[in-house]
């Protein structure tokens, strides 16, 4: 036996030790997060160009100033003329490394391309419609020519760009929005499945399924949920996908809506189990006063149970998107992540998880492409913080009421 | 008023409303209800006593088939409503329990308005007639003595009301569909006095449009409200008789050491 004061250096240490591992807990989110936002962030003070390299322009050339998306347009030779940049009607000539030699003949840039910066400068400034991309080791000394300013990037940019080629040359394109519409598409659809399926098994089990099935039912549904999401991936893609596609007569099965049925199922074990267990903690007496009533138990449990457990279904709902949002592996695997703005279910799409999991390993640490990387776990962040903000303000609002 | 309901119920010639032949109620195998025969006549009041566990709430719960809920349970012999067997197959439960109400021994209104808390029996009953159902919150709430306490706040949560409100609107909720038989279980239990004998007037009231059955744990109030009464122990039925009879000239010895309280 403790006696009294051994009992309370023992408390003391005890109390000690739960207040560490709660704030150690607490500083590695914090850290987390921190890393996170500091890491993503420096995408905004980053130039979507190359770093050590140039862009110039003729000096008479009206245009001083181009954004990322149409330097992109330039030189994918989608626009070829500066009057659709505001310029004057002049077509536009490309003029970088690569097709240098359609212009300036070989031998006479130097053994070691010791001629080339004065070559460079002879051109650009001797053509009104030149466009040029070197890098900054090949800049003339003297240059004639107009030095394009590229600002860092822009946060609207980024949220509202169309297109996501963070690789691309010269200016890195590095609009999220088909990764944003995608994700919120295969999460919404796969609550389309969800939620009815989740609701109509978590009334069943509750109210309907005598003992023997329940307990046979509920730990299966549990188990759903056990399953690595790499199998479920594995599944969509060899099960699903053939299936959509013929269903269909699609060139191509993976697609949203095979991401939305994986989603969905993977999200049933949470939409049940939160909700069965809000059905549940419905009070006897006040399902015994509805039926005492002459209410059916169908009834009952429109009036009476699930107002009472509808912010635990709210709360289910939440956490099941929440789940949907953030799952990786499964919808790298069948969504054919193509980043374009999805327009029908039957088309394939690109969410922020699957896209940060596919691109880090190719992105070079510190880089543009690894910082905007982190600015899409921003915002993915931003989400399910929203996500999970919304249940507990949910949660709050029901029980005040 | 307390003497008065006693004199009431000799004359009368009682017509048979609720009777129970040799019935049996088992939880699994532990038998709560032994063989029990009783009868309940119309417009009367018939308490149930008995000490904590002999089965008053479970045989309340026969006649509305409440324990049809739980599992396991096991009922045989024969629950007569009006002469018909409500455990038999052709019986349809949610008619059964719009013919006999029930009140609960802590008040358990739904979490919505006093109006809609009333109303809610007849919206189940497919009711949608808003004139009716607004006249018969009326009138139902006028019969639970609650009507001038709320009739300015309708709209006002049912969680709002004092503890002895929520009882009488919860008794107003089952008048609402009119029942031919009330049943309450321990209804003042949870209350304090000046409820409690609302309540208790309001029974006598009652009685004379509905049949009534009640629990209680108070004998006192038994002797008050009640014509006749049903000693239970351990799952048997003990004595049945005028309450009259009961009180005064107790035939079983284990009645008469209930009610003069040397156990229980
Ligand atoms: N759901 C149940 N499952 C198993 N046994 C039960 C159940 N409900 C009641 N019992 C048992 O049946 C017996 C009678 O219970 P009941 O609730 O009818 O007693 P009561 O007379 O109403 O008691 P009280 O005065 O305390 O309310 C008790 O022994 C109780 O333990
Ligand atoms: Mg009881």
């Amino acid at each position: 036996m403790l006696n009294k004061s051994q009992r309370k250096t023992f408390e003391k240490i005890f109390e000690g030790l739960l207040f560490s591992s709660s704030t150690v807990t607490s500083i590695t989110v914090i850290f987390i997060i921190i890393f996170l936002f500091s890491e993503g962030i420096g995408l905004f003070n980053s130039k979507p160009i190359e770093k050590e390299y140039f862009i110039a322009l003729n000096e008479t050339n009206p245009v001083k100033d181009i954004s990322p998306s149409d330097i992109d347009l330039i030189f994918n030779q989608d626009v070829t003329n500066w009057s659709k940049l505001g310029g004057k009607n002049d077509s536009i000539i490309l003029f970088t490394l690569n097709n240098i030699t359609d212009y300036i003949p070989e031998d006479s840039l130097g053994v070691n391309l010791e001629f080339l910066p004065a070559q460079i400068n002879k051109f650009i400034s001797s053509n009104t419609g030149v466009i040029a991309y070197f890098p900054d080791e090949y800049k003339p000394e003297k240059f004639d020519a107009f030095i394009l300013p590229v600002g860092n990037v822009k946060v609207s940019e980024f949220l509202k760009g169309k297109n996501w080629y963070p690789t691309n040359q010269p200016a890195a394109q590095l609009g999220i929005l088909p990764l944003i519409l995608g994700t919120l598409w295969v999460s919404f659809g796969a609550i389309l499945i969800a939620l009815p399926l989740g609701l109509a098994t978590a009334i069943y089990l509750a109210e309907v399924a005598d003992m023997r099935l329940r307990n046979i039912l509920k730990p299966l549904i549990e188990l759903l949920a056990g399953i690595p999401s790499v199998v479920y991936g594995f599944f969509g893609l060899v099960v699903i996908v053939p299936l959509v596609q013929k269903t269909f007569g699609l060139a191509v099965g993976e697609t949203a809506l095979v991401g939305s049925i994986i989603l969905g199922i993977m999200a049933l074990p949470t939409i049940i189990t939160i909700t069965e267990d809000s059905i549940r903690a419905t009070p006897r007496s006040q399902k015994e006063a509805s039926l005492a009533l002459g209410a059916s138990r169908w009834q009952t449990m429109v009036r009476v149970i699930i107002p009472y457990s509808k912010s635990g279904i709210a709360a289910a709902i939440i956490l099941g998107i929440g789940r949907a949002v953030g799952e990786t592996m499964a919808v790298l695997m069948v969504t054919g992540n193509a980043s374009v703005i999805p327009h029908s279910f039957l088309q394939p799409v690109r969410t922020i998880p699957a896209t940060i999991a596919a691109e880090l390993g190719e992105a070079p640490a510190g880089g543009l492409h690894f910082k905007a990387l982190f600015a899409l776990g921003i915002v993915l962040f931003i989400i399910t913080f929203g996500i999970n903000l919304t249940v507990e303000i949910i949660k709050s609002r029901t029980k005040r009421a | 008023m307390k003497d008065k309901s006693k004199e009431v119920e000799v004359e009368q010639k009682p017509t048979v409303i609720i009777e129970t032949k040799t019935a049996n109620l088992f939880y699994g195998s532990f038998h709560a209800l032994k063989n029990i025969d009783f009868e309940a006549y119309q417009n009367t009041v018939t308490a149930l006593i008995g000490p904590s566990g002999c089965g008053k709430s479970t045989f309340l719960r026969l006649f509305n088939r409440m324990n049809d809920l739980i599992d396991h349970v096991n009922i045989s012999g024969k629950i007569l409503l009006n002469n018909k067997n409500i455990y038999d197959k052709s019986i349809d439960v949610d008619e059964l329990r719009k013919k006999v109400g029930m009140v609960f021994q802590k008040p358990n209104p739904f979490p919505k308005s006093i109006f809609e808390n009333v109303a809610y029996g007849l919206r189940v009953n497919g009711i949608s007639d808003s004139g009716y159902i607004e006249e018969k919150v009326k009138t139902s709430l006028q019969q639970a003595a609650l009507w001038n306490e709320v009739k300015d706040n309708l709209k006002k949560s049912a969680y709002e009301l004092s503890g002895g409100q929520q009882q009488r609107l919860c008794i107003a909720r089952a008048l609402a569909v009119e029942p031919e038989v009330l049943l309450m279980d321990e209804p003042a239990s949870a209350l304090d006095p000046i409820s409690t004998s609302h309540i208790e007037e309001l029974i006598f009231e009652l009685k004379k449009q509905y049949t009534i059955i009640i629990v209680t744990h108070n004998m006192q109030q038994a002797g008050r409200v009640s014509d006749y009464t049903s000693f239970f122990y351990m799952g048997d039925l003990i004595e049945h008789g005028s309450t009259k009879q009961i009180f005064t000239s107790p035939k079983d010895v284990k009645t008469q050491n209930y009610i003069t309280g040397r156990f229980g």
